[in-house]
């Protein structure tokens, strides 16, 4: 749509629409590191944020046939540290603590007493990569309700035999593929996986699944700057699919 | 015989958002004399300058954390045995580690997200989409277009803001942003979002679609500035400000 005006008058409104543009301008503040470092740290907090509000604690990740599964030798060991930190299993024991009626040490035997679950679900790591396996053990749930844990709490903490640490969200802890995971396979769980235990959760990426499970944390308030190994140092807390 | 073909060629239907703008400033135009007048149209609406601008710094952000992202898993195959697709230069990508491209990442992704549908509501609602919009009508259009650019074939005639071939290129845009978008959500929350990772064929597929949607921007992007840097200022001046000076085309 062609207008004819005055040169000056094409310069005036020109300025004025450019002005308009300027708080698009705003976004210049990522170029300062300080205040980008804050910014993009906020933003994966929101995301956190939205990534729980948009989490269906009932909506089933995923399952797959045994045909689907890789071959064992397929699904990788993955580690931030020592691939086997030595976890003695004759004296292994669990650690319960924090906001629970029966605080307290509960032994493999306890655990695998609990109902048990096998699902084949995809496993995927932050990395971009994904493998699905098979996996064994009890839903997480069944173990809070065993230990007399407040379930309204928020989070669910654990620390590892080789010092890894990671906390997850009540609702998924209580989401029912969620799982304490003693089984790959149908094999006990070998040590480069996390024996005697680990946790198992389709809605949550690798990072999330701690192995060689201590302790378990039952919380409303987070350890200050140990919410977890890899988000203390910039992964997303939530983690979730 | 040109003359009866322009006749054909309905008119395109004013824009609104322009025809507001400029009835605004007639008044004081009119008293003029018209030779004195220069000829300009406000081309681009503040809504789609600012999306426009907020989109091509997201896509910017965006491109270079996801390369970075890519280099942690630079595969579309298994992890064992994992072969090394591409292995992209470092000084290509932005956050330094993985954790670092990712907070880029999930910050700029609502941006992109939210400036994408803001640009494409407003399109449609304003019906500016009408200069910019591919349709069937345009194919007969692209080639000549084409000849032009690339083989130095005469220019057709301008007939609306956009040539075919220009209308090709930003419909195109839009299709692999809605692709980067919904392919994004998908690898982000394929849990939640299982249908439409099903849609996708999965989350592993997934990936190679949300690759191939950036490929269509990095294939984009290149054309449009060298466009941008021949055609001059005039019309660089246009996305910031909205008005083109002595626009090539008539009516």
């Amino acid at each position: 749509m062609i207008t004819r005006l005055e040169d000056k008058e094409l310069k005036r409104q020109s300025r004025r629409q450019l002005l308009k543009l300027a708080p698009v301008a705003a976004l210049g503040v990522f170029a300062f590191p300080k205040v980008r470092d804050r910014l993009v740290a906020a933003g994966v907090r929101f995301s956190d944020w939205a990534s729980g509000a948009l989490f269906r604690s009932q909506h089933p990740a995923q399952t797959f046939s045994d045909s689907e599964v890789v071959p064992f030798e397929k699904f990788p060991y993955n580690g931030y540290d020592v691939l086997d930190p030595e976890v003695d299993f004759e004296k292994w024991t669990l650690t319960v603590e924090g906001d629970v009626q029966h605080p307290g040490e509960y032994t493999l035997a306890q655990i695998k007493a609990l109902p048990k679950l096998n699902q084949n679900t995809r496993h995927v790591c932050v990395e971009g990569w994904d493998v699905v396996g098979a996996f064994g053990g009890t839903p997480i749930s069944n173990f809070l309700t065993l230990v007399g844990a407040n379930t309204g709490a928020r989070f669910l903490e654990v620390e590892c035999a080789d010092d890894y640490y990671e906390s997850i969200d009540m609702a998924s802890a209580l989401h029912p593929q969620s799982l304490l995971c003693y089984e790959m396979y149908g094999q006990p769980l070998d040590r480069g996986h996390g024996a005697p235990l680990r946790l198992q959760m389709p809605t949550k990426l690798g990072y999330k699944q701690a192995k060689y499970l201590d302790t378990i944390r039952v919380t409303n308030v987070l350890k200050p700057g140990k919410s977890g190994y890899w988000e203390d140092q910039g992964y997303s807390w939530f983690g979730g699919l | 015989m040109e003359n009866e073909e322009e006749k054909k060629q309905p008119a395109p239907p004013p824009d609104r958002a322009a025809a507001a703008e400029s009835e605004a400033i007639q008044p004081a135009a009119k008293a003029e004399d018209p030779a004195s007048l220069v000829r300009a149209a406000y081309e681009h609406p503040l809504p789609i300058r600012i999306t426009h601008w907020v989109n091509a710094i997201s896509l910017f952000v965006l491109v270079a954390s996801g390369l970075r992202i890519f280099r942690a898993f630079p595969s579309f195959g298994p992890k064992i045995p994992e072969k090394v697709l591409l292995d992209i230069p470092k000084s290509l990508t932005l956050g330094g580690w993985l954790g670092g491209a990712l907070q880029w990442h999930f910050t700029f992704m609502w941006l992109f997200a939210v400036s994408g549908v803001v640009y494409v509501v407003y399109q449609i609602v304003s019906g500016h989409y009408r200069t910019m919009l591919f349709t069937p009508r345009d194919i007969p259009g692209v080639w000549p277009m084409a000849r032009h650019y690339f083989f130095f074939g005469s220019k057709p005639p301008a007939t609306g803001q956009y040539n075919p071939l220009q209308k090709l290129a930003y419909t195109s845009t839009i299709l692999f942003g809605a692709l980067a978008l919904l392919t994004g959500i998908v690898l982000y929350k394929p849990a939640q979002f299982s249908w439409l990772a099903f849609l996708f064929g999965g989350f592993h597929l997934t990936r190679v679609w949300h690759f191939a949607a950036m490929c269509g921007f990095l294939a984009f992007i290149p054309g449009h500035l060298i466009m941008v840097v021949l055609h001059g200022w005039a019309n660089f001046y246009s996305m910031l400000s909205g008005w083109k000076r002595e626009p090539e085309y008539q009516e």
